[in-house]
């Protein structure tokens, strides 16, 4: 019982979304901040990895989403759109097709994750982080010149294919597949780490010189655990880019690095179950904090004093978020769980399942 | 895990190096070292601050490659070898400063070790394949022998960190074992060390040295340590070797006072 707990209760939470999306009880609106959810879950719990298993800094995470979005776009426009002529493929196989479409997209993220992990080799800390943003920019600026992609414009089409599975069973198609690749994603993350091969990870963060001396291939282990990182975030990406139905070179500039870094230290370095806490927090409060009411209320002392100041929630939010940060850094500077898992935490919850 | 089966013919040495030389830029940190180390031998390593033992045991071990000379291990030339490969050919080493994972529990500390032959890769561990849980199974269990036969079975979940100096010590010495080397560098294992630890770490290398069959060669400041423990001493200065015989020649040799206490001849 104890080793299927975990796996039980996941299955019923999402056999229950599912059906409240697919007889509307959750409205389009929930169902959006829930597979933003997801994504940000996959794209917090991969950098996770190499920002806080393996203690490098980079921070150019949402350049392999970018490369992995615009791969399943391209893909999924070839197979079932008509932007580039005619469809490839039968608009049946799509419930098929749609998933190696976003896993390609994640391998080649991975591969363009070599751009970081070979100057890694030599480069430690701030170095690297440099680099990576550089990576960032690099993709960007990249896209940004291919003409045959609607360069700075962007590149839409993506909805036909969502469009095709809907038109074989009406249901909540995307948040199916969002649910799917996040469980995915901490399934590969939580296995890769857990088992010795994974833990060179964790002592090359440690001591990179013990590390090679006790035969860890330190450079092998670094591509590889770059490599998960990069190809989960481009699954991350494409995904995004199914759900939007448009992407943008500019949605994913630095900033979009930034949220995916705020979260990995908002929950705490190395930590899986923080990761997923804290996107899920990073998330919610970003949507909590577009309501202007609530943003009228937080402001309300500041409002009195200074009666012609009309904050805008849209604005405020990117005053409040980061402000959060500087307060969780002073205060709790590991991070919601730091280091440890939720089982380490709350021994209790031990008893209750197993999460292998 | 004990009864390793000695391959090489006593003929053969574990380690022979060639004339060796080291140069960073301008200077010569090890010039034209040789030395031959026969299997089960305990051989010491001493000289004066900055002599370039140190770098003699990085050189072995693959962290620099030599400028010139040949490094053999059990009649394999190293040339190229990243440390990790070096290893895998049976050289382990401990380190001046204690160079364990901190932050992993004692018994991962010991398992990580044995990545040189770990038998799977990515895809068995997370496809969880029955090769990747019989190795697990089979890893787990030799690092609690291994822990059980060093005496620190009980702190097989602590971390590192938490352990009192000497029990490190005791740790890397461990782990450097884990992956049954032939030969064992201790770079300093006294070091900072007092002097009830020293002689409990005199009678786990005497005992190591019985129990694993395993060559040894250490470096070590602490004369007390050197002298009962090694049967050849090796000394050098400014990286050449200026002397070498049993504890009891070097004791009295004329070239290792003057490199130690100074040339009275100002």
């Amino acid at each position: 019982m104890k080793k299927y707990s975990l796996n039980i209760l996941l299955v019923i939470f999402v056999i229950g979304l599912l059906f409240a999306a697919y007889f509307r009880v959750i409205d389009g609106y929930i169902q959006i901040v829930a597979m933003t959810i997801g994504i940000n879950i996959m794209m917090s719990t991969s950098l996770n990895l190499v920002n806080g298993n393996m203690g490098e800094f980079t921070c150019g995470h949402a350049a392999f989403m970018c490369v992995g979005a615009y791969i399943s776009s391209i893909l999924s426009v070839l197979c079932f759109g008509s932007k580039f002529g005619d469809p490839l493929l039968p608009a049946a196989s799509v419930v098929i097709v749609f998933p190696i479409i976003i896993l390609i997209g994640g391998v080649v993220a991975a591969v363009s994750s070599l751009l970081v992990s070979i100057p890694s080799f030599k480069t430690r800390d701030d170095y690297l982080a440099i680099i990576s943003i550089a990576v960032n920019y690099m993709v960007i600026s990249a896209i940004q010149n291919m003409d045959f992609v609607g360069g700075s414009r962007g590149f839409q089409g993506m909805k036909d294919t969502v469009w095709a599975m809907i038109d074989i069973f009406d249901g909540p198609w995307m948040l199916f597949w969002v649910i799917n690749f996040t469980i995915f994603t901490v399934w590969v993350i939580r296995r890769f780490i857990s088992s010795t091969y994974g833990k060179g990870v964790n002592a090359i963060c440690q001591d990179e010189v013990a590390a090679e001396i006790m035969s860890v291939n330190t450079n092998k282990i670094k591509i590889i655990n770059f490599m998960v990182a990069a190809g989960l975030a481009g699954c991350a990406g494409g995904l995004y880019a199914h759900i939007i139905g448009y992407v943008n070179p500019e949605s994913f500039n630095i900033l979009k690095s930034t949220e995916a870094l705020v979260m990995v230290y908002l929950g705490g370095m190395g930590s899986l179950s923080g990761a997923i806490i804290s996107a899920v927090i990073f998330t919610g409060l970003l949507e909590v904090l577009r309501s202007q009411a609530i943003i009228d209320v937080l402001l309300s002392p500041v409002t009195f004093i200074f009666p012609d100041w009309e904050p805008s929630a849209g604005v405020i939010k990117w005053v409040m978020i980061p402000l959060l940060l500087v307060i969780v850094m002073q205060f709790r500077s590991e991070g919601i769980m730091g280091n440890r898992e939720l089982g380490d935490v709350f021994p209790k919850l031990k008893k209750f399942y197993r999460f292998k | 895990m004990m009864a390793q089966t000695q391959t090489q013919t006593e003929s053969t040495p574990v380690l022979e190096v060639r004339s060796l030389t080291q140069r960073f830029g301008g200077l010569t940190a090890v010039s034209d070292f040789n030395v031959k180390l026969m299997p089960g031998e305990l051989t010491g390593l001493i000289g004066p601050n900055g002599a370039g033992k140190t770098t003699v045991f990085n050189l072995v071990s693959g962290f620099y490659q030599p400028t010139e000379g040949q490094i053999l291990i059990d009649g394999n030339p190293t040339a190229g070898f990243k440390p990790h490969k070096v290893t895998s050919l049976g050289v382990t080493r401990t380190f001046q400063n204690i160079r364990l994972w901190n932050d992993m529990t004692v018994l991962d500390n010991i398992r990580v070790a044995q990545h040189y032959q770990l038998g799977y890769g990515f895809f068995h561990a997370i496809a969880r394949s029955k090769r990747y849980r019989m190795r697990e199974e089979q890893i787990t269990k030799e690092a609690e022998e291994l822990l059980d036969v060093f005496d620190l079975k009980r702190h097989a979940e602590e971390r590192p960190k938490n352990l009192p100096y000497g029990t490190q010590r005791k740790l890397e010495i461990a782990r450097a074992l884990s992956s049954h080397p032939k030969l064992l560098l201790l770079d300093e294992p006294a070091a900072g060390l007092n002097s009830a630890d020293a002689k409990e770490l005199i009678r786990l290398i005497r005992w190591i040295h019985e129990t694993f069959d395993v060559t040894i060669w250490m470096i070590e400041h602490h004369m007390d340590v050197m002298m009962e423990l090694a049967t050849q001493i090796k000394v050098i200065d400014f990286g050449q070797t200026i002397a070498e015989g049993s504890p009891e020649e070097i004791r009295t040799h004329p070239a290792v006072i003057t490199a130690y206490l100074g040339d009275d001849n100002i």
